[in-house]
């Protein structure tokens, strides 16, 4: 089994990422710069938080034409698990790997503080070890966070059980106040219709140790691994 | 030849930037500006051999693929002489 961590200028938790998947899940783990385009030999891919490209034009938008991106669609093509954590959920959208889009918080500011998540969907290989409706905190940090889709997209992701995170209250419920930026029905998290491929703006890899606050982005971590031990 | 691209998000979708102006407007006095809605504007020269044509064409697609998100946003290009 092996992860790879994709590097664009600008990515900053690339770092993060690594720690987590070299010391929590113990394993092995590469970086990759983002001229690369062998992705052979890995199993899952992390497209980590940060701000590629300086989050010119729009965040997420110039990554997208980093050589690498075509070979990510590849992967992902092929079955193969792609992740996108805030940064990496930005890319993913621009690049057509998921639906909808990613704008300015409602509030407009950055906002970087722990929130709550339910688990929406446990039929996922990113929640398989998680228990479904469970709340996990977890830290977001972002300016664009706002999830934003057609209506046929939404219903499109209802009915497929694409919607894996909402933002909640501590019990699990999902209140406007729970809701830190605006996102369309509370939404932090969403798969692809195959499921191997995952964008979330809170980031499970800054939740994986107590000393941080919180490890409940373990389960994640582990569900992902369990799911690449089963292909 | 210059190609302007003009940015605008679709009606509907939400603008903060846009209302946080507008809002400024109204905490300057203005009492007749009903809405303000924010985007991009680019200019973008194109190669003095080109033709009205090309030049449209190829502003159009770099509108298309990298300047506009179609999930979220719209495009018009004018050219300028």
């Amino acid at each position: 089994m092996k992860f790879g961590v994709v590097v664009f200028p600008g990515s900053n938790c690339d770092h993060d990422a690594y720690h987590v998947i070299s010391k929590h899940v113990g394993q092995p783990v590469d970086f990759i710069w983002h001229r690369q385009t062998d992705l052979s030999g890995y199993d899952a891919l992390i497209i980590p938080g940060g701000f590629s490209y300086g989050d010119y034009l729009r965040a997420g938008a110039l990554a997208r034409f980093s050589p690498v991106m075509q070979s990510v669609k590849n992967f992902a093509a092929e079955g193969k698990f792609v992740f996108g954590i805030c940064n990496g959920f930005q890319i993913l959208c621009e690049a057509g790997l998921l639906p909808g889009a990613l704008i300015r918080n409602a509030g407009l500011h950055f906002i970087c503080r722990h929130v709550n998540i339910r688990v929406e969907n446990k039929n996922t290989p990113y929640t398989s070890q998680i228990d479904e409706g469970m709340v996990l905190s977890i830290p977001i940090a972002h300016a664009e966070g706002n999830y934003v889709c057609d209506d046929p997209t939404f219903n499109a992701l209802e009915e497929n059980g694409q919607i894996v995170f909402r933002y909640c209250e501590d019990d699990g419920e999902i209140t406007a106040e729970a809701n830190p930026n605006g996102a369309r029905s509370n939404i932090a998290g969403i798969c692809n219709l195959n499921r191997n491929v995952l964008g979330m703006m809170p980031h499970p890899e800054r939740a994986c140790e107590e000393l941080l606050g919180s490890n409940d982005g373990l389960g994640i971590f582990r569900s992902l691994t369990a799911a690449i031990q089963s292909n | 030849m210059k190609a302007k691209v003009f940015v605008t998000l679709k009606p509907g979708v939400l603008d903060p930037q846009g209302k946080a102006i507008h809002h400024s407007a109204e905490l300057l006095g203005f009492g007749n500006i009903a809405d303000v809605r924010q985007g991009k504007y680019f200019e973008i020269e194109v190669n003095g051999g080109a033709t009205e044509d090309e030049a449209r064409e190829a502003a159009e697609r770099l509108a298309k693929d990298v300047l506009a998100n179609p999930v979220i946003e719209d495009y018009k290009v004018e050219l300028e002489a």
